[in-house]
């Protein structure tokens, strides 16, 4: 039983980890909460459904493909709806990311209507056993995929020059400037990075459920929103670890305590977490520091 | 067109915060080779003028042309890209990365990796404490190893003219003895230097020419011995009665 159930947090865990990513880097650049990005997951469940069932692509493709939509689409919601309100103050443009997550779920429903989608593909339904835990091949899937995803991210930032850029810009965006760097440009790769990883943990929980829908993005992304918060938010291992964080407790208190309350909790540590220490658990205290 | 002896020419410009002018339409002109000083006391809109040349005003007026392209439409990484490094008041640290990687940062529009090698080495000659404290976080040096770590990263992108925001402030005066031979070291490379400072008797040692600004205006411009004797720079900026 507790095995099965760390098995299973794990699993959605690396879901929240993997959309929490995208809150984080933006929020590391730009020091806003893009609320659009829970919706660019379901953007991305979409396409995964589009390029499965329409186009009749392999599963591989149509990841590709709808990680390179939501890249584009992510790209082009920061260019118009906060790159021209970069210099006002910060609520603003987090109401424009409200209004663009009611357009991304207003356009869902008007293209693919309202009600739930299942997922066309044969994958992900064999049962593997061991012992008392059984593990579904989605569940192994969504555990390595994100897992090389998440490693491969950390080389990128760490080790590339371009990473590097990013990490400067995300410090400072004056200063990176200052050494040539067009931050313009690195605002947008976090961006299409953030939402082609959403689009990756849209198909992989379409199919771990078995459901696409338009407001699918609502409750993931404020789940992802709260992993990126406690990991540390600005801080990319801070998102992955408060992602695998939340899914354990949420697991966990689902199976021992009471699965209606799992909301519950996961909000009850958003609140604590900012209450006692809002710069989350990885990330440094003097965020303001002047 | 006639090539300018100039390699930097500021032609009135102006700078304003909202209603208040920072600037109030200099000149200031820069030859090739030249370590030109700008005094004066704070608030007197000399980090204006030096973020005016980086781009990092968007709303200005007058001309700032570097060997004769106008430089005021550009952004701040083009600007980069046409060789003039800016160290920023404050030394602008990326704190979070490593001396090494803040150094590579320097070079980040740079393509020729063995000459980049090169640079790194003898960045490390220069400023040798930054050799130790390659792989250091830069926020956790001391403020003199920024202000060499920020004047290396600058060099590293082979500019042709750097602008220095107050390398002295803060800083002990044997550190700051170290920073002025450093830049001495550059200009003899041919880097022509523009010296934002506070401290006057240590930039009009180092500088061929001058500029003191007063409340966003030029008030005197002369060679830096000439200002040396001039009454007024003595009695306000060298503090000699």
């Amino acid at each position: 039983m507790l095995l099965q159930q760390i098995t299973n947090g794990l699993t959605i865990g690396m879901i929240y980890a993997l959309i929490a990513l995208g809150y984080t880097m933006v929020y590391g650049i730009l020091k806003i909460v893009n609320f659009a990005h829970g919706d660019i997951y379901m953007i991305g469940s979409f396409m995964g459904l589009f390029f499965l069932k329409e186009m009749q692509f392999p599963l591989y493709a149509a990841f590709i493909f709808s990680a390179i939509v939501t890249a584009i689409l992510g790209i082009m919601i920061e260019r118009f709806a906060y790159r021209p309100l970069r210099n006002v103050d910060r609520i603003v443009p987090l109401i424009s990311a409200l209004g663009v997550s009611t357009l991304l779920i207003s356009v869902a429903q008007l293209i693919w209507g309202s009600s739930m989608h299942p997922f066309p593909t044969t994958f992900g339904s064999k049962v593997y056993s061991a012992g008392d835990v059984t593990i579904s091949e989605i569940q192994i899937l969504i555990l390595i995929l994100s897992c090389v995803l998440m490693i491969a991210l950390q080389l990128f930032v760490k080790k590339t020059k371009i990473g590097t850029a990013m990490r400067a810009t995300s410090m400072n965006l004056t200063n990176a400037a200052l050494l040539g760097i067009n931050t313009n440009r690195m605002i947008s790769l976090a961006f299409a990075i953030g939402s082609a990883l959403a689009a990756v943990a849209g198909i992989m929980v379409g199919i771990y459920y078995n459901a696409v829908y338009p407001t699918m993005g609502y409750m993931a992304g404020i789940n992802a929103f709260t992993a990126a918060v406690l990991g540390g938010i600005g801080h990319i291992p801070g998102a992955m670890l408060g992602g695998v964080l939340l899914g354990l407790v949420e697991a966990l208190s689902g199976a021992y305590i009471s699965s209606q309350y799992k909301s519950v909790i996961s909000f009850a540590i958003l609140i604590i977490m900012l209450l006692i220490r809002p710069s989350g658990l990885l990330g440094k205290k003097d965020i303001n520091k002047v | 067109m006639i090539q300018s002896s100039y390699i930097l020419e500021i032609d009135q410009l102006a700078v304003s915060y909202g209603s208040i002018k920072a600037v109030k339409g200099i000149s200031l002109n820069i030859k090739p080779g030249e370590i030109v000083a700008l005094i004066g006391t704070n608030g007197s809109g000399k980090t204006s003028t030096l973020q005016s040349i980086s781009g990092l005003h968007s709303k200005i007026e007058g001309k700032i042309r570097f060997e004769g392209q106008d430089l005021t439409s550009l952004a701040p990484h083009q600007i980069v890209a046409k060789r003039i490094s800016h160290v920023p008041e404050g030394r602008g640290m990326l704190s979070d990365l490593t001396v090494l990687e803040n150094l590579q940062l320097g070079a980040y529009l740079r393509k020729d990796k063995k000459q980049i090698k090169e640079d790194l080495v003898g960045m490390f000659d220069l400023f040798p404490r930054l050799a130790e404290r390659q792989k250091q976080l830069a926020g956790t040096m001391s403020g003199g190893e920024q202000q060499m770590l920020a004047i290396a990263r600058a060099l590293m992108a082979r500019p042709k003219l750097l602008l220095l925001d107050e390398p002295s402030m803060g800083l002990a005066p044997i550190i700051v003895k170290e920073i002025f031979q450093a830049i001495k070291q550059a200009n003899a490379d041919g880097v022509s230097i523009l010296l934002v400072e506070q401290n006057a008797k240590m930039a009009l040692s180092t500088a061929d020419r001058g500029y003191v600004m007063e409340t966003g205006e030029i008030v005197v411009e002369d060679t830096a011995e000439n200002l040396r004797n001039n009454d007024i720079v003595k009695a306000v900026y060298l503090g000699i009665h």
